[in-house]
Formats: C-alpha cells, sequence, structure tokens
C-alpha cells in the first residue's frame, strides 16, 4: 500500500545544460574562493616582510626577533650539515610512539571502565584530578625517576592519556541507548555490546581523541626534550636560545610548524577513510 | 539466575488458568506480576497484581496513560528487568534473560548507519550466533518481501521512515521470533506512513502466525491491530479492563488494520475504551 519511491537524497543531479544563471553562481562562488586564497597568501606574505623589514631597519632589535631571510639560511644550515633530519627524526619517532602508546592505552581503559561500572565508580574522581593536574609539572619528577630519555616518553603520555580516557569513556557512555536496548533485547553479552554498538558506534569519538592526541604528544615531546634530551627539536630550541641563536630557534619552531601541518593532514586523510 | 521467588498459590486467579491451558501452554503468562522500582529518592511501585494470558498467534494491545507501566511490561518479557514478585511465562518457561523466542521493536528503528541494511538485519543471527548462511537466505527474502530488496547495500540515511521502519522489522524476522513485541513502533512516523506501515506490518504478523504484544498510545491503531486491547490504569499500573475486538460486520475474516478503522463496531470500541481512559486522567 505505502508507495515509496525517491531514494538517495543528492543522486538528483543538476540538469545536463545548466543555465546561464546556474553558471553566473559557479563564477561568484569560484570568484570567492580565489578571494579567499589570495588573501590568506596576502596575510602571511605581510606577515613576513613586516618581520623582515622591522628588524633591519632597527624598529626591533634583530637580536631578540631574528628575520625570515636569516631563519632560511639558519634552516638550509641545519639541512646541510645534517643537524636537522637527526633532530626532526628523534622528536618523530618519540612523538609516534607515545602518541600510539596514549591512544592504545587510554583506549584499553576505557573499554575497561566502560565494562566495570564499578571500577569506573570509584576511579572517576582520581582520573579527574589526574586530568586536570597540568602534567608539565610532573616533568622533573619523571626525569629523575626515568632519566633522561624515559621521562620525555612519560610526559608526552602523561598529557595524552587521561584525556583520551576522558573522551572515550565519555563518549562510551552517550552511546544511543535505544541502540543498546535494541542488542540487550537480542541476548548481547557486555562484551557484545561493546562489540557491536558502542564501538562502532564511537569512530567519530575516536577521531576527535587522535585529533587531540597528536597535538598533546608533540606537546609532551618538547617539554621532555626541554628539560632533559640532547637530541631532538626542543633540544635544538633550547641550545639555540642558551647560544643566542634566534635563527636557529625559529628555524625549528618553523618545522614544528612544518610537522603539525603534515599531522593535520594525515588525520584529514584518516578521518575520510573512517567515515567512508 | 535462574531463582524466582515461590509464588502463593493464593496468588493465582482461577481466570487466569482456562482448561486448554493445561496441555497447551500459553504463549504468554503473567502470573501476579508486582514491581518495585528503588531509586535514593525513594520507591515507586510500578506495576501491581498483573495477571493474563495471551495465546499463541493472539495480537495485543496495551493501552493506558504515561506512567501506566506499557513499557515496563514489555521490559519484563524481554528478560530486561526482573520483576519483584510474580512470575512471568513465555511458552510455558519462566523469563530469565533475553529468551530467545522474542523479537523486540522499538520507537526509533535504531538501525545502526554504519551497517548496510542487509547487515542490519543480520544483526540478530549475529548476536545470538545463529547459522549465518540460512539467517542471509533469510534477510535477503525478508527484504525483497517487504519491498527493501534494491535497497540491500544501502546504508539507513539513505531510506525514507517507512521503509527504516519495515527495515527494523526486517531485522526483528530474521531472529524468527515466536512472540513480537512492538513498543510504540509507529510513533515516530507521519500520519499516513504510520496507517499504511501499521496495516501492512499488521498483515505480515498475521499470516506469519506470530504472537504480538504491541504498546501505543494511539487508541485507533490498538483497535485496528489487536484482537484484545488491554487497558490499564496508572500509579501503580494494574489491569483495568480487556476488550474482545470483533468486527463481525466485516465478514468472517478479520479485517486488515486499515479496513478495521472503517469496520461499524470500530467507533463503539473507540467510545469505550476512551472513556475508561478518561476516569483516570
Amino acid at each position: 500500500m505505502p508507495e515509496t519511491v525517491s531514494v538517495s537524497p543528492g543522486v538528483s543531479a543538476a540538469p545536463k545544460t545548466p543555465s546561464p544563471a546556474y553558471r553566473a553562481w559557479q563564477g561568484a562562488q569560484r570568484r570567492r574562493r580565489m578571494l579567499i586564497a589570495l588573501s590568506r597568501i596576502a596575510l602571511l606574505g605581510l606577515f613576513l616582510a613586516a618581520w623582515e623589514i622591522a628588524p633591519r631597519m632597527e624598529w626591533v632589535n634583530p637580536m631578540l626577533t631574528s628575520y625570515p631571510s636569516a631563519v632560511w639560511q639558519a634552516t638550509a644550515e641545519l639541512i646541510g650539515d645534517g643537524q636537522l633530519w637527526s633532530n626532526l627524526w628523534v622528536t618523530l619517532v618519540e612523538v609516534v610512539i607515545s602518541f600510539a602508546a596514549a591512544m592504545i592505552g587510554g583506549t584499553a581503559i576505557a573499554v575497561a571502565l566502560w565494562m566495570s561500572p564499578a571500577l569506573e565508580r570509584v576511579l572517576d574522581p582520581f582520573l579527574v584530578v589526574l586530568n586536570a593536574l597540568p602534567k608539565i609539572a610532573l616533568v622533573p619528577i619523571f626525569y629523575i625517576w626515568l632519566g633522561p630519555t624515559g621521562s620525555i616518553y612519560a610526559v608526552a603520555i602523561a598529557v595524552s592519556v587521561f584525556i583520551t580516557i576522558l573522551m572515550l569513556y565519555t563518549g562510551f557512555r552517550q552511546t544511543d541507548p535505544n541502540k543498546v536496548k535494541l542488542v540487550r533485547t537480542m541476548g548481547a553479552s557486555r562484551a557484545q555490546v561493546l562489540g557491536k554498538v558502542v564501538l562502532p558506534g564511537n569512530i567519530d569519538t575516536f577521531t576527535a581523541a587522535l585529533k587531540a592526541n597528536v597535538g598533546l604528544s608533540l606537546v609532551g615531546v618538547i617539554v621532555g626534550e626541554f628539560q632533559a634530551s640532547t637530541a631532538g627539536l626542543g633540544y635544538l630550541i633550547v641550545y639555540g636560545s642558551q647560544i643566542f641563536r634566534m635563527d636557529m630557534v625559529m628555524a625549528a619552531i618553523v618545522v614544528l610548524g612544518v610537522i603539525s601541518i603534515a599531522i593535520y593532514l594525515l588525520i584529514q586523510m584518516l578521518e575520510r577513510r573512517l567515515a567512508r | 539466575m535462574q531463582v524466582q521467588p515461590p509464588l502463593p498459590a493464593t496468588a493465582l486467579p482461577a481466570t487466569a488458568f482456562p482448561a486448554a491451558a493445561r496441555t497447551v501452554p500459553p504463549a504468554v503468562e503473567f502470573r501476579d506480576v508486582h514491581l518495585h522500582y528503588f531509586t535514593d529518592k525513594g520507591e515507586t511501585h510500578a506495576l501491581s497484581g498483573i495477571s493474563f494470558t495471551v495465546r499463541k498467534g493472539e495480537f495485543i494491545s496495551l493501552v493506558g496513560q504515561s506512567g501506566c507501566g506499557k513499557s515496563t511490561m514489555l521490559s519484563l518479557l524481554a528478560g530486561l528487568i526482573r520483576p519483584t514478585s510474580g512470575e512471568i511465562l513465555i511458552n510455558g518457561r519462566p523469563v530469565s534473560g533475553p529468551p530467545p523466542e522474542v523479537g523486540f521493536m522499538l520507537q526509533q528503528d535504531s538501525l545502526f548507519e554504519w551497517r548496510t541494511i542487509l547487515d542490519n538485519v543480520l544483526l540478530g543471527p549475529e548476536v545470538r550466533g545463529m547459522d549465518m548462511m540460512a539467517a542471509h537466505h533469510r534477510a535477503e527474502r525478508l527484504l525483497k518481501s517487504y519491498g527493501l530488496g534494491q535497497f540491500m547495500g544501502h546504508r539507513p540515511t539513505e531510506l525514507s521512515g517507512g521503509m527504516r521502519q519495515r527495515a527494523a522489522l526486517a531485522r526483528t524476522m530474521c531472529m524468527q521470533p515466536d512472540l513480537l513485541l512492538l513498543d510504540e513502533p509507529f510513533s515516530a512516523l507521519d500520519f499516513q506512513t504510520r496507517l499504511s506501515i501499521a496495516d501492512e506490518i499488521g498483515a505480515i504478523i498475521r499470516s506469519e502466525g506470530k504472537t504480538a504484544i504491541l504498546v501505543t498510545h494511539d487508541i485507533p491503531e490498538a483497535i485496528a491491530m489487536a484482537d484484545r486491547v488491554i487497558v490499564l490504569a496508572p500509579r501503580p499500573g494494574r489491569l483495568r479492563s480487556i476488550h474482545e475486538i470483533r468486527f463481525p460486520s466485516a465478514g468472517d475474516t478479520r479485517p486488515g488494520a486499515f479496513a478495521a478503522r472503517e469496520a461499524a463496531e470500530f467507533q463503539g470500541y473507540f467510545n469505550r475504551i476512551w472513556g475508561e481512559m478518561e476516569d483516570h486522567a
């Protein structure tokens, strides 16, 4: 009796020959996008120009700010003598390992909390406090306990693991109660509810935690390197500031910026694949 | 979990046991069921002395104001909660945990948007560890017969509300339940879709000889679909009356849910049940 014909929204495409009005609208859209892109480039150019000119004209002290051409030269030098790659590699390895450890450990703990509500009730206040505690304050303790290398991983993991646990656990708890009820009426065990509903229903939470964590792991690693290390981008920054080579410091920071962009793009790709 | 509180013999109303029930157990039987909720704020007497039986193949509607425990009764039948006292039997066996013969349909279709329609229908057999080859054939047959044959590979978001509810029915039927529990399954649909889907799903349930219990706010829907309408009174939830629904004017066979609304007897049933629910408003 019910007539159900049209489905798949978005499939009904525009007619084959677009009307002049539609063409004009497309043109306006394209111009607007161009304008936004141009504005971004102009803003960056303006900033670099100001940074270059102000120290050269002695408006600001070049010892304190350095300037883009000097930073570029310092970067080229660091690349030339291989220092950049070795330090970058050290930092990247530290970030990847602590990021993976925080994600895996955090997910495992969040799952354990969801499986055992009693455990969650006992641990909840401790987790909240540990999450709120500035982990940076623990750096000296980690250094004394774990030494220079261990402390870097410890800081990076501590910075990201608690927020991972809280984000995932909150997501798990907010799983659509109707879906949970449905599988329970089918006789699902708690592990089955987790596997069939809670985990697949929280892919978005998971990618949000991923996003938050790459940034946080990077923060943790750099702070750890400030305290302890003899290699890495954080070391480069501290060393450069100690010998008052602002161009070296800025070069390391620019490289950090490039890493952040690369990671952002990587996550975006992963997100698209998961959302597929 | 198998332990049931012993039942005092005096608590059994004699009418709960018609002679035939001693040989063939009824599809569903409530025996003096009481339910108390305990929360920090206090104690709620949710159900009080519920006793009734449902024959195999019968279609029952439960109506009553909100708070009368209609949905709670379905949760009891589905083994999600246990009664404080009394006993609930399905096919003569006491309920302890979700019974394999029960299929539950909720107000929200709750289709998983990360699964295709076919994979959604296979959810129940997956959870229950049924033979997946057979389940797969069954799922395809069900979806085809419900007019969803071309949509097996689609995501739920690509389907209309009525189609989604039919997919939800296919998901329920794929577990081969004897007893269907319908918790306001049509109330999220717009009025037109609601009428036609109720008619269609009612016909499917009858043609397959399933026993069904429908919870609804909608008195016309309750009358149109059911063989008997059970009216509940609220706070605490208890049986108020049971109405046999017959449409002799429509001929020997019971009219479908849609046609029943046109039958001469319909208005009379409506007025009586409406009046009973008014008394307690």
